[in-house]
Parts: structure tokens; C-alpha cells; sequence
């Protein structure tokens, strides 16, 4: 019987998510490129590498966002550089997110000498203009994808930090950790059991947003050819080509990545909108 | 026999505005069955000594001096982990405020099996010994599937209560376990908390504001002033023979039925702990304060069989 009503309670917990205009337009919109990039062989007309029309076509029904200077099609450039950017930017989210919660949770609930060393790091490393710093680390460990999702990660990191380690600080005095305490739970269980749960709704917040803010920080230095090498398929490389033909005309060439780019980046934008509107009902 | 002995206990908060001397020199003990109530205004210390009691006075303070001798282990010496096996198994604390004591994200019988599960608690048994547990503090088993914000604030401090008396712990600390309940149900908790006492033969120490509460239901009380003891004796005792100045200003102010004139209130405010006044703390608010009040801090001396006066005029004051 409980079982049915637990399911039941679930149902209608994620009736609430969807119907959530910010939710369930962000959702749609990250999904499809989800889907492209899952997808890529089976949706892209041509091969992204090769030339497969004369150079510098504008859209047509051929091809639908145009030909790039080398006669390549645009279209299934775009479809493919999903790939290297949900990649990068879900390996660097993933990492930031992991290491800063899990740091923030340890120096929020030790507190002490441990908790004033890794803040000081931490507020350094926010300190810096994110995109500056991003570019500098990706610098130094060299051009390449995973590298590029180093460097974001480590930019990131703060973020979590200081959002887990603020909400610790607040959960940690509240009664009921007083009273698991007084009950004999060991702390690793306290942290993981009684604290974390209350900090995923804002770890979700944070998580999506971040999304939004990594995509830019990956075009940014795609841009700089800091990622892939060519001939690969990448928005924000493709963006940097596509510069010098933009005043000659050739709009598309630089449209279309640069589209993908900000429609991406929304797309997660909305879902933390839209979480931070359930999670804290007097924005509604 | 003393299941509990308390010697010259002292807790201090470091903050950054200044040092709070919250325990000074606390001693007391504690019988098999019996119920200990601690007595005092609020900021008295009595939350501090109680969970200095467990060794859990949290940051910023510190037990600077002192034993808690528990079944002859002082288990301030203890390390964590052999302190973690006696919290919630052997001393259990019920809190004040019922209404944040639970994890308002996890169901009922969530928390409860994870504590006996923590305790060493076969699996197997610990749905029935909630069961059973729930039932002793007269809830209906249904509640266990319920997130706290479900229940009321008298049926959270029961599922409390019941955690507490789960492991049949010798010693169970109350602190203000009525405070935030309205009157009909504090009476209800309180009868709860004697049927325990008697059912299980628990030690209970009661934590309370409430002179009254204590002589209503307590064998032994302890008062408290600015963290020092004031006035500690056997309930009878005391009632027949309140000797400190400011026990009887705590008497003077409960509101009386059958009395015509309003209770007298004590003036003044208690002190500023980060700065106590010299010599004996209460003499700002004493009526009968003399000059050596003011500078010598006066013992605690035993006025008659374990009846125990921290005060310099009790050989005058009758
Ligand atoms: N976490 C804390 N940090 C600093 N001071 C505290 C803290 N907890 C209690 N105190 C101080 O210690 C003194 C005793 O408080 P407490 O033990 O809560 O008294 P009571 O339970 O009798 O009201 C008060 O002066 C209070 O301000
Ligand atoms: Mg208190």
C-alpha cells in the first residue's frame, strides 16, 4: 500500500516538473541535441569532412545551411560538432560538480583549519575572470578535448564549492543533525544521509546553469582552437573560419554554429530557471 | 548506586566576541531510576551541560575541565567511536523543539531503523522493534510511513521520545522535552516520560525552565544560575526548605491559583556570561547582597543531608 502511494506521490512530483514552461522548453531543446549528436550517422546528409558541394553555397534545399569554403556542408558540421561539445562540457560539468561537492561537503561539516585553506583556494581560483583563467590552463596543458574539459572543470569547481559549503555551514546547526549526532550516527553517514539530500535541489540549480555557462566557455575556446584539430567538425572552431566571410556575405557560415551555440546554452539556462522557480515558490 | 557522576565539569564557548563561561564547576550524580531536574532561566547552561554529557558540545565550545563518569568509564576519555556505540544506545537525548529534531526529507521508519541499524540492530528485527516502540509511546504503527511535517508537534516529540527509549538506554536527557508543546499536550508528554521512567527504570534528567514542572515531577532538583549551581537537593527537601535567594525568586514568580497577589518577578536580566560579574554571579539580582557577594565567589556548602547552598548569607537567610 505504500509502495503504490510512494509511486503514486513520484507521478505526480514529475506531472509538476513537466509542466513547467521553463522546464519543459529547456528540456526539448537540450534533448534534441542530445538526440543529434546520438544520432549523427543516421541524421547528417553528408559526411562533415569531406567536400561535398562547390564552396560557399548559400542554404538551399541541398544543402540546408550552406557550403563552408571548402565546399563542406554546414549542416552536417553541425550535427557532428554536437558530439565534441555535449562531450567536453559534460565531462567538465560532471568533474566540477563532483569535486566541488564533495569538497564543499567536507570543509562545510569539518570546518576548522582545513575549511579556511581550501576557501582561500577556492575564492583565488573565482577570483579570476573565468574565461581568462579557462583559456590560460587550456594553454598550458595543450590543445586537445579532454584538456579543454580539464580547464573548464577546474573554472568551475568554486561554484560548486561555495554554493555546497554555504548550505552545510546552515544545515549543520540545524536540530535534527544535533539529534542524528545524539543518536550515534557517524558523521560520514550525517554528511551523506541527512546533509546532501537537502543540498541536491540547489546542486541542480547550480548544475544547469553552470551547463549553460561551460558551453559558452567551450565555444570560447574552440574559438581559439584549443579543442579539436581540424578537418573535425566543432561550433566554436567553424564560428572562428567562418569570421572573414561574414562581411562578404556569406552569413551562413557563421550564423548557424554560432545558432547552435546560444540555442544550447538557453536550452540549459530555462532548466535552471525552471528549477529554481519549483524549488523556491515565492519567484513563481 | 550513581549509574552517572558529574565531577567539577567546566564548558566554555570561544567566540568572537569574547569567551561565554556556560558550565562552571558543575558537579552532580545521578541514582539508577532516578529523575534529576536541572532548573534555571534560559542561558543558565542547561543545554550545554546536557550535551557536554555526550561530549557533543558543538564548536565553538569547549569542556575545559572535568569528568562525566558513566558506569565508572569517564567518557570524556572516551574516542569517538566508543563514544558513538553510547549515544542513542546507553544515554539518549530527547530534544526541545520537535519540530526540526526530525529529517524533514526521510520518513519516520527511515530515521528509526537507520539508528538501530547504526546501534548493531539485526535487520531482520528492527521494523518490529519500531512497531513496538511507536506503540509505547502511544502512536498508531501507520505513522512510521509519514514525513514529519505530517504529524504534529506532540506526536513528533513522542517518535522522538521513542527513539530514545529504543535501545533501553540507562540514561535519558530531556531538555525542555515540553517547551514548544501546547498545555494539554505537555502534560501529555510529561505523564509519558514518568510511565517510562517507571517501565524501563531509566535515569532522567530534566532540563526545564520550569520550577514547577520540577517539583511537580521530579526526585531530585539542581538549580542553575550564569552556569554555576545555585541550589541542589531532593525534591521534598528543597520544597520545604528553599535556602538560595534566587530558587525562592524562581518560586516567588510561579503564577498561583489560589493567591491573590500577582507572583513577584525577579528584575534584572541574567548575566552577560562573556563578562560575569565578580564574586557570586547572582548578586546584581540578589535582594540580600553584601559586599563580600560581590567579591568572593561563594562555595557550594552542604546546608543539611545532601541538601547543597552556593550561597555566602545561607547561615542568615532562613
Ligand atoms: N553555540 C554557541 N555558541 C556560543 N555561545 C553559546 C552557544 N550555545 C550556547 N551559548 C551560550 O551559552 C550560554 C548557555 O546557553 P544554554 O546552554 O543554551 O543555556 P540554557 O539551555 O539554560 O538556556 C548562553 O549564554 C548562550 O548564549
Ligand atoms: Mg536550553
Amino acid at each position: 500500500m505504500s509502495r503504490t502511494r510512494r509511486s503514486l506521490r513520484l507521478l505526480l512530483r514529475l506531472i509538476v516538473v513537466f509542466k513547467n514552461i521553463y522546464i519543459l522548453s529547456g528540456l526539448i531543446i537540450v534533448l534534441l541535441f542530445v538526440f543529434m549528436a546520438i544520432l549523427a550517422d543516421i541524421i547528417s546528409p553528408y559526411s562533415p569532412v569531406e567536400a561535398v558541394g562547390l564552396p560557399l553555397q548559400p542554404p538551399s534545399r541541398l544543402y540546408l545551411m550552406g557550403t563552408d569554403n571548402l565546399g563542406r556542408d554546414v549542416f552536417s558540421r553541425i550535427i557532428y560538432g554536437s558530439r565534441i561539445m555535449l562531450m567536453i562540457v559534460a565531462i567538465a560539468v560532471a568533474m566540477s560538480g563532483a569535486i566541488g561537492t564533495v569538497l564543499g561537503l567536507i570543509s562545510g561539516y569539518l570546518g576548522g583549519l582545513l575549511d579556511r585553506i581550501l576557501s582561500f583556494i577556492m575564492d583565488s581560483i573565482y577570483a579570476f575572470p573565468s574565461l581568462v583563467l579557462a583559456i590560460a590552463l587550456s594553454v598550458a596543458l595543450g590543445p586537445s578535448p579532454i584538456n579543454a574539459a580539464i580547464a573548464i572543470a577546474v573554472v568551475y569547481v568554486p561554484t560548486y564549492f561555495r554554493m555546497v559549503r554555504g548550505q552545510v555551514l546552515s544545515i549543520k546547526s540545524e536540530t535534527y543533525i544535533e539529534m542524528a549526532k545524539a543518536l550515534g550516527i557517524p558523521s560520514t553517514r550525517i554528511v551523506l544521509k541527512h546533509i546532501l539530500p537537502h543540498v541536491t535541489r540547489t546542486l541542480m540549480v547550480v548544475f544547469s546553469m553552470n551547463s549553460a555557462d561551460a558551453i559558452l566557455t567551450e565555444a570560447a575556446l574552440s574559438f581559439m582552437g584549443l579543442t579539436v584539430q581540424p578537418p573535425t567538425p566543432d561550433w566554436g572552431f567553424d564560428l572562428y573560419k567562418g569570421r572573414g566571410f561574414v562581411l562578404a556575405g556569406m552569413w551562413w557560415i557563421m550564423l548557424f554554429p554560432g545558432l547552435s551555440i546560444t540555442l544550447l546554452a538557453v536550452g540549459f539556462a530555462l532548466i535552471s530557471e525552471g528549477v529554481s522557480t519549483l524549488i523556491s515558490p515565492q519567484k513563481r | 548506586m550513581e549509574i552517572l557522576l558529574v565531577n567539577d565539569l567546566w564548558v566554555k564557548y570561544f567566540t568572537l566576541s569574547g569567551v561565554v563561561s556556560a558550565v562552571s564547576g558543575v558537579s552532580f550524580k545521578l541514582r539508577r531510576g532516578e529523575m534529576l531536574a536541572i532548573v534555571g532561566e534560559s542561558g543558565s547552561g542547561k543545554s550545554t551541560l546536557g550535551l557536554a554529557l555526550l561530549n557533543m558540545v558543538p564548536k565553538p565550545g569547549r569542556i575545559i575541565r572535568g569528568e562525566v563518569v558513566f558506569n565508572g568509564v569517564d567518557i570524556l576519555k572516551l574516542d569517538p567511536r566508543e563514544i558513538r556505540k553510547i549515544r542513542g544506545s546507553r544515554i539518549s537525548v530527547v530534544f526541545q523543539d520537535p519540530f526540526t529534531t526530525l529529517d524533514p526529507l526521510r520518513r519516520i521508519v527511515d530515521q528509526f531503523e537507520e539508528f538501530l541499524i547504526e546501534h548493531g540492530v539485526e535487520k531482520v528485527k528492527v521494523r518490529t522493534i519500531v512497531r513496538e516502540y511507536l506503540e509505547a509511546v502511544g502512536l498508531s504503527e501507520r505513522i512510521m510511513y509519514s514525513y514529519p511535517h505530517q504529524l504534529s508537534g506532540g506526536q513528533k516529540q513522542r517518535v522522538s521520545i521513542a527513539m530514545a527509549i529504543a535501545l533501553n538506554p540507562e540514561v535519558i536527557i530531556a531538555d525542555e522535552p515540553t517547551t514548544a508543546l501546547d498545555v494539554v499536550v505537555q502534560k501529555q508528554i510529561m505523564d509519558l516520560i514518568d510511565s517510562i521512567k517507571e517501565k524501563y527504570k531509566s535515569s532522567i534528567i530534566l532540563i526545564t525552565h520550569d520550577l514547577a514542572l520540577a517539583l511537580e515531577r521530579a526526585d531530585t532538583i539542581m538549580v542553575m544560575y550564569g552556569g554555576y549551581v545555585m541550589e541542589y537537593a531532593e525534591k521534598s527537601e528543597l520544597f520545604s526548605n528553599m535556602r538560595h535567594p534566587y530558587t525562592r525568586a524562581l518560586f516567588e514568580a510561579l503564577p498561583r491559583v489560589l493567591q491573590r497577589d500577582l507572583p513577584r518577578s525577579l528584575p534584572g536580566y541574567p548575566p552577560d556570561l562573556r563578562n560575569p560579574p565578580p564574586g557570586c554571579i547572582f548578586h546584581p539580582r540578589c535582594e540580600f547582597a553584601v559586599e563580600k557577594c560581590k567579591r568572593e565567589l561563594p562555595p557550594l556548602i552542604e546546608v543539611s543531608r545532601n541538601h547543597f547552598v552556593s550561597c555566602h548569607r545561607v547561615g542568615e537567610l532562613l
